[in-house]
């Protein structure tokens, strides 16, 4: 088979996976799981032989017209360079990775063949988005995305949480899109065309008339996929889906999308000094105010997605200073060790039976208990915090060394000042990553009180996924930050000797002041008794996760954090620590801007309907209902009357048909 | 005989039963009444076919025809019209049409006080139709 015919199918098998599984869910439950696994292991083969013949080498192009679609015509195209074979590579091995957890986390649910399929669909969403030439094409695998997300992170929808996160998902995303689709427009009306190749032949002679305005329309879309500063704000409340959907979205699916769209048409924002300079503010108040966000949590999980945010930040800090390959250079390694933290998560919820961390640091021997996650999620916290050798460390330095090479003045391609803005809040947060890596690890695995509950080892499915992941998490970056060049722009990817000094010393600094500061809060612990555990320990892991997000807010008082004063963070953080449990009151401002505006909007609508239309209403109606009430008195029901009136009525016609028959 | 005589005896007959059916209270007047009209309309009807046949040489006697056909539905129409009265009297022991004002607007079949026809009345009722049994 031609490569075309292979990269073709990488989407396509997906997503006749999602639609046999929702048509033969419900019959054939049997097939729920081969149709959930194979379809995606099968796409995650093809991307790699796909990846193995483009081999870095030039773009394999092909597009076919599939109608005539009026003035700028919508092709079905495929663009496939060696940033498009790469990614698709890691959506593949990320997303049979949660299908094949999935089996394991979801085995009682009754909704998993609906859920598997959209978890297919979501798949194949995204690899259509990395495949495609063509934007509209992609916008459809964008807007897919939306809407699986949607509905995965509602999966639990009994609960308000979930119900209240995947409308804010939705809603959120959606103020993004909106421009997002406008400067779509803008940006064809421009270039003549939607195929990504023509766009970029457009930038390259000056073709395109408006770069700044098409350019931030377009960010908007992409900060709100990419959960940016200031749309980040739904990627923590999505946390009430399953683990395994919280990994496949944060790690490799959509909010990749976003830095992948950005690094596909980069000359297009490097035509506007303006959008790299927003860029760069964006990534900066993004990474370091998610860091310090992340540092306050008390979910687990809710750590997890503001790291996520953070590093997203470091990505598009590296497109800010227009250097795509590093932007994807860490989108892939932080694809390998983001999903396996979150799936390590998922497991140590399980066996923990909550998913607060002050109830984890109450309870001893918690790391016994699931040895596979601790070991594998110590990885990955360190590929997190960007210690060396782990993969974090190569694509992290990769971004601040390209930041650097801006700030001295070797490239031409963006502003010095988004240089500076990238490479000191890159290394504010790389301090703050690491501190709150370590919080993390200290909480979760080195508690002391009671004994962690025995329920025997996790399943199978989900420990063997764990290691699976842990292999790029460790190797990933030290390998490939060599080759990768090729397959990319050719931009040098080997760490420099000072941002690698700098960056891996503020590290440790960050790790060590963590750990001291534990050291003197722990003995707290014992003093202030908290914990709760879910109500079913022995269920299913989905289940005894959806029960210890429910149960959160009861136990501690709210979703996001909890009052532990034996909490690091919350001596590091000071004052601080009360803002950056609640994100920075960012909701409330949201609250205030949108929310409130949008309610009081409705019950003006509804005061106008209400009073004031409907009142022109009952006004039309009583004028015929006086008119009906005062013919209806003439119903007397004596027939004697109807008759005289029929009389006169017949004596007053034949009088008026003689006078006019006579003429008079 | 002149045409003058009989239609003014019909123009008479027709205003009588004209009157009866709009100022007699019983329904058999009433009744009776639109018999005498229906009757001023045949003699209206064998008055001028007898003139048209010896004026006009009408052969056809189309008037006498419809008198015919008059008078059967008029003993149809008294026949139906005799029952109708007769279980009306039956079930609300009188016949006076003042007091059989169910389809008046605001009238409430299922309200016993605005029923003033029928149980409303019970004891002059019952003695009403004793009578007219016996």
């Amino acid at each position: 088979m031609t490569t075309t015919t292979l990269a073709v199918l990488v989407p396509l098998l997906p997503f006749l996976g999602a639609l046999a599984g929702l048509l033969l869910g419900r019959t054939a439950p049997g097939f729920a799981r081969p149709l959930a696994v194979l379809p995606t292991l099968a796409s995650l083969a093809l991307a790699a032989t796909v990846a193995a013949r483009q081999g870095g080498g030039g773009p394999v192009d092909a597009a076919s017209e599939l109608t005539p679609t009026g003035s700028v015509p919508i092709e079905l195209a495929l663009h496939i360079d060696g940033f498009a074979a790469l990614t698709a590579v890691v959506v593949g091995t990320v997303a049979t990775c949660v299908q094949i957890y999935s089996t394991g986390y979801l085995r009682d649910d009754p909704r998993y063949p609906s859920y598997a399929a959209l978890v297919s669909l979501f798949t194949s969403a995204m690899l259509l988005v990395v495949y495609t030439g063509d934007l509209m094409v992609l916008l459809v695998g964008w807007e897919v995305m939306g809407i699986c997300s949607y509905f995965l992170v509602g999966h639990y929808w009994e609960t308000p949480e979930a119900r209240a996160a995947s409308l804010k998902a939705f809603l959120v995303t959606k103020l993004g899109d909106v421009p997002f689709l406008i400067g779509l427009f803008a940006l064809a009306a421009d270039a003549g065309s939607f195929r990504i190749t023509r766009i970029l032949g457009a930038v390259a002679h000056g073709g395109i008339d408006h770069p700044t305005l098409i350019s931030l329309l377009l960010l908007a879309g992409v900060a709100g996929k990419s959960a940016q500063f200031p749309l980040h704000t739904w990627l923590p409340d999505a946390m009430a889906g399953p683990t395994p959907v919280s990994a496949l979205i944060h790690a490799a699916t959509m909010v990749a999308a976003g830095v992948y769209f950005v690094a596909r048409l980069l000359p297009l924002f490097e035509a506007s000094q303006a959008a790299m300079t927003v860029l760069a503010v964006m990534a900066a108040v993004t990474m370091t105010g998610s860091a310090l966000a992340a540092l306050a949590q008390d979910d687990i999980k809710r750590v997890l997605a503001y790291s996520t945010i953070g590093q997203l930040g470091y990505m598009t800090g590296a497109l800010a200073v227009a250097d795509r390959g590093a932007a994807v250079f860490h989108l892939l390694s932080h694809g390998a060790f983001k999903a396996l933290l979150f799936l390590a998560a998922g497991v140590v919820i399980h066996a923990a039976g909550t998913n607060s961390l002050a109830a984890m640091s109450r309870m001893s021997h918690l790391r016994d208990r699931v040895p596979d996650a601790y070991w594998t999620m110590t990885v990955a916290l360190l590929a997190l915090a960007a210690i060396p050798p782990f993969s974090g460390f190569f694509s992290k330095e990769a971004v601040l060394g390209v930041a650097e090479h801006v700030v001295t003045g070797h490239t031409e391609h963006a502003p010095a000042a988004a240089g500076w803005i990238v490479l000191l809040a890159g290394l504010l947060t790389a301090l703050l990553t690491a501190a709150y890596a370590t919080r993390l690890w200290l909480l979760a695995f080195r508690g002391s009180g009671t004994e962690a509950p025995d329920h025997g080892r996790q399943p199978l499915t989900m420990t063997t996924v764990l290691w699976v992941l842990a292999v790029p998490s460790l190797a990933f970056g030290g390998f490939a930050f060599r080759a990768l060049p090729d397959w990319f722009d050719g931009h040098d990817l080997t760490p420099t000797l000072t941002t690698s000094v700098l960056g891996t010393g503020v590290a440790l600094v960050g790790g060590i002041v963590t750990y001291a500061t534990w050291r003197h809060t722990t003995a707290y612990a014992a003093r202030v008794p908290l914990g709760a555990v879910a109500a079913h320990p022995e269920a299913d892991a989905g289940q005894v996760e959806a029960e210890a997000i429910a149960s959160h807010e009861p136990a501690y008082g709210d979703v996001a954090h909890a009052a532990d004063p034996a909490d690091p963070g919350r001596l590091l953080l000071g004052r601080l620590h009360r803002h950056a449990a609640v994100g920075f009151h960012l909701d409330a401002v949201y609250s205030a801007l949108f929310v409130r505006p949008v309610r009081a909007g409705a019950s003006l609508v509804r005061f106008l309907d209400r009073e004031v239309v409907d009142t022109y209403v009952r006004g039309a109606g009583t004028l015929p209902r006086w008119l009906g009430a005062a013919v209806r008195r003439a119903q007397t029901g004596n027939l004697q009357t109807y008759v005289s009136a029929l009389l006169a009525g017949t004596v007053v016609l034949a009088v008026a048909a003689v006078l006019v028959a006579t003429g008079a | 005989m002149h045409l003058a005589y009989p239609a003014v005896l019909a123009a008479l007959l027709f205003c009588t039963g004209l009157y009866g059916v709009l100022a007699r209270r019983n329904a058999i007047l009433v009744l009776m009444s639109v018999e005498l009209m229906l009757n001023a309309v045949n003699l209206n009807l064998v008055a001028f076919d007898a003139w048209l046949s010896r004026v006009a040489e009408d052969t056809l006697h189309s008037g006498q025809a419809l008198a015919l056909f008059t008078i059967a539905i008029a003993a149809a129409e008294i026949g139906i019209g005799l029952a109708i009265v007769l279980a009306v009297y039956r079930n609300r022991g009188t016949s006076d049409i003042d007091r059989l004002r169910d389809t008046a607007e605001g009238h409430d079949p299922d309200d016993p006080d605005s029923d003033a026809t029928g149980r409303a009345l019970p004891a002059p009722a019952a003695g009403e139709k004793a009578e007219a049994t016996a």
